[in-house]
């Protein structure tokens, strides 16, 4: 028996041996890749049940207002008429659309984000009322543009133009400076504490690659500005309204800050 | 504006077991929130999903084949999975149905190779 329970422990620790080679051989190459890529998307933060979600298109919960926007892209509204593909044609000719986002617009040569870009499609081309702010057919719209560039690489304008230049440096500087009661900078949870806990919650990092996203604690599809919100109001700071340039300055700086990493939209966090 | 999304496989063999999901927008509210001036929202939920499969050929919304009750714990959105066993070609028919006269239907065909 004794010797039974010997042998059963050499050959454990024998297992343990060729555990501890395989890791050594293989730390390197991890270190390497991570040397390469050492950004983390907020999904690898994620439950594998929150990760499965997101995975799979017959479970994801936003493939319903990605549905809601196909429809919406190819429905007459406005005075002038029109539906979005009588321009654009077919939505899947928006793949790539979205990684460029914000973005100069060419008519008021302003930083807009992709939501803004919209409502300006509408009041200029379909002389239609701009959609409301975080309203689900907003969202839905740029929900679905924004899936059809799933997997590809975030990648503002290169070289950026002056505006979208100054709109990023603007954000950069924002992403930096000590907000609200709490006084907290983005920067201090989301580059320095990464990974830690806030309570329960696992700090992310803040790369912004799955917006619109849903959140199980929103239970629907909500923007990146209302992400950005959520925090201002933790911090105890004021909120800017919806659409002001502070936040799209802020969304113009996250995004050349996740710049290369794969657009995930719909994402799903809890 | 609600949708639905069903999945299903479009043919399968007689006797194989597959998997239907479902997953219907619904904000599916409790009754027991209030909104940010302190009213409360009133309650709105699906209360009832039933699943129908009628063999092709077969007169009427054939049998049933799932069923639930839902309450004012389900997550908005809800996503309902079921296994059902492919016998005969024929059709299915989803239905949701909930407060405020809330109905919702979705059809979906499935072939079956003997």
């Amino acid at each position: 028996m004794a010797s039974r329970i010997a042998s059963r422990r050499s050959c454990w620790s024998m297992r343990e041996a060729l555990l501890l080679t395989a890791a050594l051989l293989v730390a390197p190459v991890a270190h390497a890749q991570a040397g390469a890529e050492a950004r983390r998307s907020g999904f690898t933060y994620a439950t594998p049940s929150t990760q499965a979600l997101q995975q799979d298109d017959s479970q994801n919960p936003a493939m319903l207002w990605v549905a809601d926007g196909r429809v919406a892209w190819n429905k007459v509204d406005g005075e002038a008429r029109k539906a979005c593909a009588d321009c654009h044609g077919k939505i899947e000719s928006m793949r790539g659309v979205a990684p460029r986002y914000p973005a100069v617009a060419a008519a008021s040569q302003r930083v807009v984000n992709l939501g803004q870009q919209i409502n300006q499609c509408r009041s200029t081309r379909q002389r239609a009322p701009a959609l409301a702010a975080e309203s689900d057919a907003l969202l839905a719209l740029a929900t679905a543009i924004a899936f059809e560039s799933r997997g590809m690489a975030i990648a503002p304008s290169q070289p950026a133009p002056a505006a979208l230049k100054q709109a990023q440096a603007r954000g950069k500087a924002l992403f930096h400076e000590r907000i609200g009661h709490v006084a907290l900078s983005c920067h201090d949870c989301h580059d320095t504490l990464a990974g830690k806990r806030l309570g329960a919650a696992v700090i992310p990092p803040g790369h912004a690659t799955g917006y619109p996203i849903y959140r199980l604690e929103w239970q629907k599809v909500g923007s990146l500005q209302r992400r950005l919100r959520n925090c201002m109001t933790a911090v105890r700071a004021e909120t800017p309204a919806w659409g002001a340039q502070e936040l799209v300055d802020l969304e113009a700086w996250l995004m050349l800050r996740a710049a290369g990493m794969p657009l995930e939209t719909p994402g799903v966090r809890p | 504006m609600a949708r639905a999304l069903v999945t299903l496989p479009k043919v399968a063999k007689a006797g194989e077991v597959i998997e239907i999901r479902t997953l219907i927008q619904h904000a599916m509210e409790t009754g027991y929130r209030r909104d940010s001036d302190g009213a409360m929202l009133p309650r709105s939920l699906i209360r009832r999903f039933t699943c129908h499969f009628a063999a092709s050929g077969k007169a009427g919304p054939g049998d049933l084949v799932f069923a639930t009750t839902l309450h004012a714990a389900m997550a908005a959105n809800p996503s309902l999975q079921f296994h059902f066993r492919a016998s005969s070609t024929g059709s299915f028919t989803f239905a949701w149905d909930g407060d405020d006269g809330f109905a919702h239907r979705e059809q979906a065909q499935l072939l079956v190779n003997a």
